[in-house]
């Protein structure tokens, strides 16, 4: 990872969390597993540039270059974005507003200690707000659909505070 | 696929002995009821003296050992079965202490209407459930069921069915039922079936398919391949079709899965995510619930089609539903208050009234068919099984594990069937308790399962 894209996003992520140091809420210490890994090594199509990162606009050159802002991080039945979620939603919209072909599906979770339908609301309304902040952003919203999973997609699979914290959660995947 | 209905014939008398007992009365509905001067009838939640009951189940008698296409065999075959799925439905009640045929003299046949009381007594049973099975002219299997009290050497009751071989356990639950229903004063449960959620595979990666079998776990069968995940089935009143929600194409929305032809539609036309589908008991009504703009509210729409009816209208989620078996209220799941709580509201929506107070979280209501209680998951560190009253008083929790839920009822609102998640591996099971809660049994399903719910008695 020796391109200029990605220092340019790790300069990014340092300086989010820098201006986050004060907040006290998650995100959780371990990021998610990429799920986008193969992907995200496919070296740039585009021949005679000097990049061989993933090509620009595409799910894997947004999943390189939100470092995990890909996601946000709820707290227990609770689906406002605060600060550190607010931090991340900005970035992707930037990345949106760059590309404004792109449509994205936000993804919204839950955790295991919930009942099975109501989390499939809960998951509707944490993506639903993650929508409604980059549409608060200038992202068209013709652009943004959600889906709920509710608790039936864990990232973290261990059942404690840790893996709970990371599988409430609104991920935003760009559609290529 | 179509569900055979039976016959529900009054016993055409056993052949031998026809001519010298009087004319046997019609068993149906009546076997529901306790006579006054049996002294059998007793509350479920006084049942320390029934699991004392000792009640002998040898294998049913035969006119004839002949061939059948029923799975268990022969006739002769299928007696002994016929007793065996008797024994594990009384057994697996909890009420009482059957003995089964595997250790009992058989009956001959002369004798199922002309009980040997000594050989019973002698055995200290109580109780004596005898029959046959005879196979009749056209293929189907005729299955005469009897109760006696030993002591009293008296009939309790008798009824008997006429079943295609294929429907053989039919008669034994129908049997089971006629003796459960004289000797508890409830009503019958053990014909009826239960879809649910059959699970497979890792945490992150569960495949969930629709499934359906009968009470006791048997004839069971895969409905959907799980290739889209299927969650939160629930069996119409007349078994005809399954509502349930589905991932296919992508997004979770409530399809009508049709049993007999095999095929699905889309309850409602929308691209806004549909959960949590419900029947009115009379099968004329579904509730769900729909996310707009993230806001979840619960509507009613004629099982027929037609125009919706938004029943709810507040910014927080409300979801479920399940009808008061008279089909006027509804009891649901809102989190207006700012948690997961219980409310009751009339059917078209009016009214609305908070009902859970128990601190905590109180989320999955499902009113009994009895009409009696409300079941829920009660939410406070770990997740149980409760029941109240319909207005939210007499909470009693009836299981204690780390993460039950979404109880389902029995048709006689006596039991309860839910969900148990095991921690770390995220297993869940189907299980099963009764309305004392000592009485809890896991129910075997040929891969883990999750979201029962348990469909009527079946006529």
């Amino acid at each position: 990872m020796t391109n200029r894209t990605s220092i340019g996003a790790i300069a990014l992520a340092i300086a989010a969390s820098a201006a986050l140091g004060a907040c006290a809420k998650k995100p959780p210490a371990q990021l998610p597993p990429d799920p986008g890994g193969a992907v995200a090594t496919t070296s740039d199509t585009t021949p005679g540039t000097m990049t061989t990162g993933p090509a620009a606009g595409s799910q894997a050159d947004f999943v390189a270059q939100m470092t995990g802002q890909d996601t946000i991080y709820f707290d227990t039945d609770r689906y406002n974005v605060d600060s550190s979620d607010a931090a991340a939603l900005t970035a992707q919209a930037q990345w949106l507003l760059k590309y404004p072909a792109k449509r994205v599906t936000i993804e919204g979770h839950c955790d295991e200690r919930g009942t099975r339908e109501y989390n499939l609301a809960l998951g509707e309304r944490r993506a639903n707000a993650a929508k409604n902040y980059l549409v608060s952003l200038g992202v068209d919203a013709a652009r943004i659909t959600t889906v709920s999973y509710g608790k039936e997609r864990p990232v973290a699979l261990g059942s404690d505070e840790d893996a709970w914290a990371k599988n409430r959660r609104a991920v935003t995947v760009t559609i290529d | 696929m179509k569900l055979p209905l039976i016959a529900l014939l009054a016993l055409m008398a056993t052949p031998a002995l026809a001519q010298q007992v009087a004319a046997p009365v019609p068993a149906p509905a009546p076997a529901a009821q306790p006579t006054e001067e049996g002294g059998l009838s007793g509350e479920v939640s006084d049942e320390s003296d029934w699991q004392d009951l000792g009640i002998a189940i040898p294998a049913f008698a035969t006119d004839a050992n002949v061939p059948t296409q029923a799975s268990a065999g022969s006739t002769a075959a299928t007696g002994i079965a016929v007793a065996q799925v008797i024994t594990a439905d009384l057994k697996n009640n909890g009420l009482f202490k059957p003995v089964g045929p595997d250790p009992l003299p058989r009956p001959a046949f002369e004798q199922v209407q002309a009980p040997d009381y000594g050989t019973w007594s002698g055995r200290s049973a109580e109780m004596l459930v005898q029959g046959y099975v005879r196979a009749n002219g056209d293929g189907n299997l005729t299955v005469g069921c009897y109760l006696y009290d030993v002591a009293l050497k008296q009939q309790l009751a008798k009824a008997g069915w006429v079943v295609p071989p294929a429907d053989w356990r039919r008669a034994a639950h129908k049997c089971a039922d006629v003796v459960y229903a004289r000797l508890s004063g409830e009503s019958p449960f053990f014909d009826s079936r239960v879809a649910y959620i059959a699970e497979t595979g890792t945490k992150d990666r569960r495949m969930k398919r629709l499934a359906v079998m009968d009470s006791d776990g048997a004839n069971h069968r895969f409905i959907t391949t799980g290739q889209a995940t299927a969650l939160t089935p629930r069996f119409s009143p007349d078994y005809g079709s399954i509502l349930y929600l589905s991932y296919l194409n992508g997004n979770p929305r409530i399809y009508v899965y049709d049993l007999e032809r095999n095929t699905q539609r889309l309850l409602v036309q929308s691209t806004n995510p549909t959960f949590a589908p419900r029947w009115s008991p009379d099968g004329k009504w579904v509730l769900y619930s729909m996310a707009i703009g993230g806001n979840t509210d619960i509507y009613k729409i004629s099982s027929s089609g037609g125009t919706a009816q938004k029943l709810t209208d507040s910014p927080g989620i409300d979801i479920g539903g399940s009808f008061s078996p008279d089909g006027s209220r509804i009891v649901f799941e809102s989190d207006r208050s700012g948690s997961q709580q219980v409310y009751v509201m009339n059917a078209d929506g009016t009214n609305q009234q908070r009902i859970s107070f128990f601190g905590g979280r109180s989320a999955t209501p499902e009113w009994s068919p009895r009409g009696d209680q409300i079941a829920f998951t009660h939410i406070g560190g770990n997740f149980r099984i409760a029941i109240m009253s319909p207005a939210g008083q007499s909470m009693r929790y009836l299981t204690d594990s780390w993460q039950d839920e979404a109880p389902t009822w029995a048709p006689n609102g006596r039991v309860i069937q839910f969900f148990r998640t095991a921690r770390g591996s995220g297993k869940a099971s189907i299980w099963q308790v009764d309305l004392t809660g000592r009485n809890e049994r896991r129910l075997p399903t040929p891969v883990d399962g999750s979201d029962p719910a348990w469909g009527p008695i079946r006529p």
